[in-house]
């Protein structure tokens, strides 16, 4: 089951078009990365999916209807420049964000009292936003964001600006969000974090979708059949259907080299080759990082 | 619409809380109230009494000049010389000397002072010495000033306008007064508020909060409910106006009738004269009640104030206030939509406050010729009309015109919100692109 799903959106600008064909799914209670370089088109299409702004072709399905306005109410957004009414008290202000998204006044006052104790931040109630550091500023915009419960939260680089403390706190936060049954949309070009959090990502490069699916999936996927491999020892003479690349001495004395094997070979021949002439201390497949299919499918794509 | 009511409730609390709201509505009046009690202060005040010695060679002055609360004459005889020398010594405050022949040669007449002489004292002296002149010079010729006196009318025409409902008396002064104020309270207002919506939508959106908003309501009604709550900020502060104006002056008046409850008549008189001196003055309760006397210039003005249909001149003002607001502050609101900051915001001004200014300069004709073409058809046009209609009202307006104005301007304002609403949602999430008017054109084809 989808929680949104986008169908051949099509957005121009005047002499630019920022979104091409693109169509994504993301399933419900998935943390979704929507990586792509800046200028690739992830806030027009976040603009969309929040109807700040609408698309010149294309349909979108919110959880299996048509998008419609009263699916605003069930959506939270942080968008990456953040912002609140500077001379605003932090109370008000978050009283007022939550009632237009159809809290009741009462219900917001409940919700807020909660998170106002869990952040330890009750005595900013009555305090100017412009007197709030901009970490603490983040944390009212983050609370202001998922106040209302929304089914789908979308985050745009939700980490920039908090310390390592404050981040991991918000991680944790997005994580329970998940749990409860949340959908969570990263926009991020923080791959660590893609790493860490996503189950799910597409990327978007030059108004284009050019890789979506499972994080797993796609690490398969970009695959090289390369393994590496520790060993103390001399490595001379493997069969010619290996290549050795990058053999080099660690500073514990140990030797490494990473050995890529042609496309359908297994690892086992290697592994025997391997035994008869060094003593082997580590093998394993090198695995894709999402920084290196991030490069990778941004690099394949030539320029138009 | 519930969005609409969330950010006008949030508009109008944020400015009505403000320090400055608050300073500006409670000390206008007050600021107001003083300064009427300073003027009377001042006139009621000076009543300390000057010295004003006078050498008459001619004979012709004595007893001619009259003693009054400021002033004392004594009658000195001596050469001039030695009363000019006594002078310096003396504590007196003027000398006026009059020659002999000063029935031949008027131009003799001086008037000698330590300081200078105020221009009070000197044309009091004038008109005294002139006076007695022209009545000597009269009885020599067999007339005496009771036979002029009886042949002197005071001509004071009462303008009668005709209309369906017969003979009703009005006076064009009253008319153009209240005309005047309330074109030019529009004419402060559509500045005054249309900037403050232009300040709110820069804020919003060099501060960023813009996009957070717009994903909970529509462009269009952040932007009525800003424009909106605004109006009913500036309506606040009329009726607050109003009514601390009008307790104030009460409350001064009453404390200023005590005091001079023991000389009534001087109080009255200075009244008048300060009232002579303030255009307006005339409508306020207030004074009206100290100065109960008949037939004087004030009580005039009021019971011409009070034959024009003050509710309906009223009614009328709200609604162009209104009409002529939302036209301007709808457009206002597109020229902060378009720009980053305020300094930007200068090109933009132009064309918006242009006919601002004309309305007012056309309002100003239109006074003067209340029912010519030009005040017609700029009391037509939506953009001209708040102000230039507001100067016809009092003096009447037929009911057709007033109707077509009206229509014409509630069209002209849902026009102005319909292009400013196709800018504003365009500009409000575009940054650091220098907009031109080119591009603000392109904006408004833009497809949603």
């Amino acid at each position: 089951m989808n929680i949104l799903e986008t169908h051949h959106i099509i957005k121009d600008y005047s002499g630019h078009r920022a979104l091409d064909d693109v169509s994504i799914s993301i399933p419900k209670g998935c943390i979704f990365g929507l990586l792509g370089p800046n200028g690739a088109g992830k806030t027009s299409l976040i603009r969309i999916i929040n109807q700040i702004t609408g698309p010149d072709g294309g349909t979108i399905i919110f959880d299996g209807q048509p998008l419609h306005e009263n699916h605003i109410r069930r959506i939270g957004y942080l968008p990456e420049e953040r912002g609140l009414y500077k001379k605003m008290k932090v109370g008000e202000q978050l009283l007022y964000l939550a009632q237009l998204k159809g809290l009741s006044k009462s219900e917001a006052m409940d919700k807020l009292k909660i998170w106002f104790t869990k952040f330890d931040i009750k005595t900013w109630w009555d305090k100017n936003v412009a007197d709030l550091s901009k970490g603490m500023q983040q944390k009212v915009q983050f609370v202001s964001t998922v106040l209302h419960q929304p089914d789908l939260i979308i985050l745009d680089e939700p980490f920039s600006g908090f310390d390592p403390i404050n981040a991991n706190l918000i991680r944790d936060e997005i994580l329970e969000l998940r749990q409860k049954g949340s959908t969570i949309i990263f926009s991020t070009h923080r791959m660590e974090t893609v790493e860490e959090l996503c189950d799910n990502i597409a990327l978007i490069h030059r108004s284009k979708k050019v890789l979506d699916g499972p994080k797993e999936v796609i690490k398969e996927q970009f695959k090289t059949n390369t393994f590496f491999v520790e060993y103390s020892g001399e490595l001379n003479g493997l069969t010619s259907q290996y290549t050795v690349q990058n053999a080099r001495q660690l500073p514990t004395g140990f030797s490494r080299a990473d050995i890529s094997l042609p496309p359908g070979t297994s690892a086992n021949h290697l592994i025997q080759e391997l035994i008869a002439q060094v003593e082997i201390h580590s093998f394993g497949e090198n695995i894709p990082t999402m920084s290196d299919i991030f490069m990778r499918a941004v690099n394949e794509v030539p320029e138009s | 619409m519930k969005n609409i009511l969330l950010v006008l409730q949030r508009e109008y609390l944020v400015r009505v809380k403000k320090k400055s709201f608050i300073i500006m509505t409670f000390l206008a009046p007050l600021l107001f109230v003083g300064f009427y009690a300073a003027v009377i202060w001042i006139a009621v005040g000076s009543t300390d009494t000057k010295t004003v010695q006078v050498l008459d060679e001619s004979g012709l002055f004595a007893n001619q000049f009259k003693n009054t609360e400021e002033l004392r004459f004594v009658s000195i005889q001596q050469t001039l010389d030695t009363a000019k020398a006594q002078f310096q010594r003396g504590d007196a405050n003027a000398l006026v000397f009059i020659p002999e022949n000063v029935l031949d040669n008027p131009k003799g007449v001086r008037i000698y002072a330590a300081k200078n002489v105020s221009l009070d004292l000197k044309s009091d002296i004038e008109k005294t010495i002139e006076r007695q002149i022209e009545n000597i010079k009269l009885t020599e010729a067999g007339i005496t000033r009771k036979v002029l006196e009886d042949a002197r009318v005071n001509v004071s025409s009462e303008t009668i306008s005709l209309n369906e409902e017969g003979e009703k008396s009005s006076s064009s002064g009253a008319a153009t007064a209240i005309g005047g104020i309330c074109a030019f309270l529009i004419y402060i207002s559509v500045f005054v508020y249309g900037t403050q919506v232009m300040r709110g939508v820069t804020e919003e959106k060099t501060s960023r909060i813009v996009e957070v908003i717009i994903s909970s309501v529509k462009p269009y009604q952040l932007m009525m409910g800003k424009i909106i709550g605004v109006a009913l900020v500036g309506l606040t502060q009329f009726v607050l106006w109003i009514v601390l104006t009008v307790l104030l002056t009460s409350a001064a008046g009453a404390i200023f009738g005590s005091k001079m409850g023991d000389d009534p008549e001087k109080m009255q008189a200075q009244m008048e004269q300060v009232q002579k001196g303030m255009p307006g003055a005339g409508m306020n309760p207030a004074t009206t009640a100290m100065s109960g006397a008949d037939n004087n210039p004030v009580t005039e003005v009021l019971e011409a104030v009070g034959s024009l249909n003050i509710p309906y001149i009223i009614a009328c003002f709200l609604f162009y206030y209104l009409g002529g607001y939302l036209l301007y502050s709808a457009l206002f609101g597109a020229v902060g939509a378009a720009v980053d900051n305020d300094a930007d915001t200068q090109q933009f001004m132009m064309p918006i406050t242009l006919p601002i200014v004309f309305s007012f300069v056309f309002a100003q004709m239109a006074l003067r010729d209340p029912d010519g073409s030009l005040a017609f058809w700029t009391s037509i046009i939506p953009f001209t009309s708040p102000i230039v209609m507001m100067v016809r009202i009092p003096f009447g307006v037929p009911i057709w015109e007033l109707a077509l104005s009206m229509v014409l301007l509630v069209l002209g304002f849902m026009g102005t919100t319909w292009l400013a609403a196709r800018i504003y949602r365009v500009g409000i999430l575009m940054y650091g692109k220098k907009v031109t008017y080119k591009e603000l054109a392109k904006w408004i084809f833009y497809k949603a």
